[in-house]
């Protein structure tokens, strides 16, 4: 029988392992849907706000010699009401909400605005390192996110999913502060903060200096945090960090996650990266006997 | 090292030309930019300002290239600020360009919509024949004339202005000379670049009508790569499927000529 790239994240069921991170190309449905035709499992929307927000002037991006990017949109977003209205058509695109706020009713106030849309599930973003009193300052903050966790929890039965990142505390506690207040399942990882400064004009190149390095370079930091994960908690996890093969993408179901998200790729090989990987992992699952992405997960911490 | 087209690379602005009171073209030397397709633009990082997506101009002297900038916010003011021997970033060329057909060319241009539109006259055949059509407020603001007639020196050609307020060439907006234009005459393709409303009347007459049309779209530009998605009309991203899109594709996209979303991503109407 042909092997199935199908999977699920605990509750959440997805056709294709591959999702698109937030904050890449996530503004407009009808990219959403061409995404989704291009062979994306899923895709998870920019982080919204409760109030639209322009972001961080340019240079907003960098790219980095030898590979991978880094970034200061600052969560640039047009809000989550705007953002629910554009979405709300949607029929068929497995859309998972990305949210960003700084207090428990931030997210509560969020959640109503997704009454009508239908969406696969939501993804707390606890990992931005580049924006003041969110994202990361909330992920470091232990009791922040266990009340947030069960706010939203009890707001929606739209499974709920957390994205940690590497900050000023150890993420594992973040991690573990999800798990205990009823978490659906752990997205790892954000971006790593870092900087770029251009020696001739002898300036930081990002207006924001400071921004979040994603892509290649961090792809071994996201696959030891996967496997730190799985190896410590019963939790669904989705591997996200420098995902551009279908290597990266079998090596972090065989760290221990279920699917896996990539952005940056999309810079350097464009939409055509989703089919590429899931045909990649495919052929894969048939030289090994694999009938279902299950198969391979966590397989590396076994042997 | 080889050149990674993402990653800025410092040049120094050698000679600034007022072309009106309000426009400018500053030139550098470069070794890619000077060779780059019509439509293509750079992402200019003004240390200090901003970092802006400009078309890249020609320049008459070999090895150089120029960016040709309207003041207008604080942004592209910064640029029309940079002195000679100023420093700017410039990463690219990124995008697509115009298909370049032969026989009968209309290119419609106005503002700095005309700098692909330089540029494109640099590729056309001795036997093209070209008619360029461009539109500013008034007087005061036409530039690039001499430089088509100019470049167009050894091909059959006519350069049309027009001026809103009738102060120069023809009285009205480009885009009822464009009509007319094409009732008139059959031409084997239209290029256009310039506000939106003009583009989309530009395609709207030459698809009527048949005719092989390309606009070359603006947008916020963020990343200029394909990565932040803050330049999309519809399910098209400016930066990685244009800057040059057919007549054709455009008539089925619902948000060119009508919605274009601002720095929150907020849809807009034009
Ligand atoms: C492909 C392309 C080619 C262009 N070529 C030219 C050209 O040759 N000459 C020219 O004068 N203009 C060109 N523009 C327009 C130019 O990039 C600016 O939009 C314009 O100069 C207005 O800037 P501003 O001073 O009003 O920005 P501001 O008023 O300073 O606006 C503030 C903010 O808006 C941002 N912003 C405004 N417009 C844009 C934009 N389109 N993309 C990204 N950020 C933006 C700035 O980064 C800044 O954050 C081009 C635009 C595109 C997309
Ligand atoms: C331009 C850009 C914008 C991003 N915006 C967000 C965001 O809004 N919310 C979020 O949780 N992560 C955001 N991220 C992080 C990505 O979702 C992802 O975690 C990170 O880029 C690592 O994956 P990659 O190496 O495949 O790009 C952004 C990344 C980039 C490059
Ligand atoms: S400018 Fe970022 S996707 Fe086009």
């Amino acid at each position: 029988m042909e092997p199935s790239i199908a999977t699920s994240i605990g509750q959440i069921q997805l056709d294709k392992p591959v999702m698109l991170a937030s904050g890449i190309l996530g503004i407009s449905l009808d990219v959403f849907n061409r995404l989704y035709a291009s062979g994306a499992g899923a895709v998870v929307t920019k982080s919204l706000s409760t109030a639209p927000w322009e972001g961080y002037p340019n240079p907003t991006i960098f790219s980095v010699k030898g590979g991978g990017w880094i970034n200061a949109v600052g969560l640039s977003n047009p809000g989550a009401s705007n953002f629910a209205k554009m979405i709300e058509p949607n029929q068929d695109v497995p859309i998972i909400v990305s949210l960003v706020g700084s207090v428990p009713e931030d997210f509560e106030t969020m959640i109503k605005e997704f009454e009508n849309c239908k969406i696969k599930a939501y993804e707390l973003n606890l990992s931005c390192p580049h924006v003041a009193k969110v994202g990361l300052e909330v992920g470091d903050d232990p009791g922040l996110v266990k009340t947030i966790v069960s706010t939203v929890k009890k707001a929606t039965n739209v499974p709920v999913i957390a994205k940690v990142g590497l900050g000023t505390s150890n993420y594992l506690n973040t991690v573990s502060n999800a798990v205990d207040s009823g978490i659906d399942a752990i997205t790892a990882i954000n971006t790593v903060r870092a900087m770029a400064i251009n020696v001739e004009t002898k300036r930081p190149i990002l207006s924001n200096k400071f921004g979040g390095l994603s892509g290649t370079p961090i792809k071994p930091i996201a696959l030891r945090c996967v496997y730190e994960i799985s190896s410590k908690f019963d939790i669904p996890i989705i591997g996200c960090g420098g995902v551009s093969t279908w290597e990266d993408a079998v090596e972090f179901f065989l760290a221990g996650a279920s699917a896996v998200q990539l952005g940056s790729a999309i810079g350097d090989n464009w939409v055509g990266v989703f089919d590429d990987i899931n045909r990649g992992i495919l052929e894969y699952m048939k030289k090994n006997n694999y009938s279902t992405i299950k198969d391979m997960v966590g397989l590396a911490k076994k042997s | 090292m080889q050149r990674n087209h993402n990653h800025p690379t410092i040049v120094t602005i050698e000679k600034v030309i007022d072309e009106t009171p309000t426009v400018r073209t500053l030139v550098f030397s470069d070794d890619v930019m000077p060779n780059v397709l019509p439509g293509q633009f750079a992402m200019v990082w003004i240390p200090g300002v901003n970092e802006l997506p400009m078309s890249i101009m020609i320049s008459k002297e070999s090895g150089k290239a120029a960016f040709t900038v309207r003041k207008h916010g604080p942004s592209s003011t910064g640029l029309f600020n940079v002195p000679v021997g100023g420093q700017i970033g410039i990463r690219g060329p990124y995008g697509n360009s115009f298909d370049i057909k032969e026989g009968k060319l209309l290119l419609v241009g106005g503002g700095t919509g005309l700098v692909p539109m330089m540029r494109l006259l640099t590729f056309v055949k001795p036997t093209d024949d070209i008619t360029v059509l461009m539109g500013a407020k008034s007087k005061d603001e036409v530039f690039f004339e001499d430089l088509s007639n100019e470049l167009l020196k050894n091909n059959p050609h006519q350069v049309i202005v027009s001026t809103d307020d009738g102060s120069y060439g023809e009285k009205g907006f480009v885009t009822d000379l464009v009509e007319k234009l094409v009732n008139d005459t059959h031409y084997d393709a239209v290029y256009v670049c310039g506000p939106e409303i003009m583009m989309y009347k530009t395609v709207q007459f030459a698809n009527s009508r048949k005719i092989f049309v390309q606009a070359s779209l603006e947008r916020m530009m963020k990343c200029g790569v394909g990565i932040c998605g803050s330049c999309c009309v519809g399910e098209d991203l400016v930066c990685k499927d244009g800057t040059v899109f057919d007549g054709e594709h455009l008539s089925k996209n619902s948000e060119f000529g009508h919605l274009h979303r601002n720095k929150a991503g907020i849809l807009e109407n034009y």
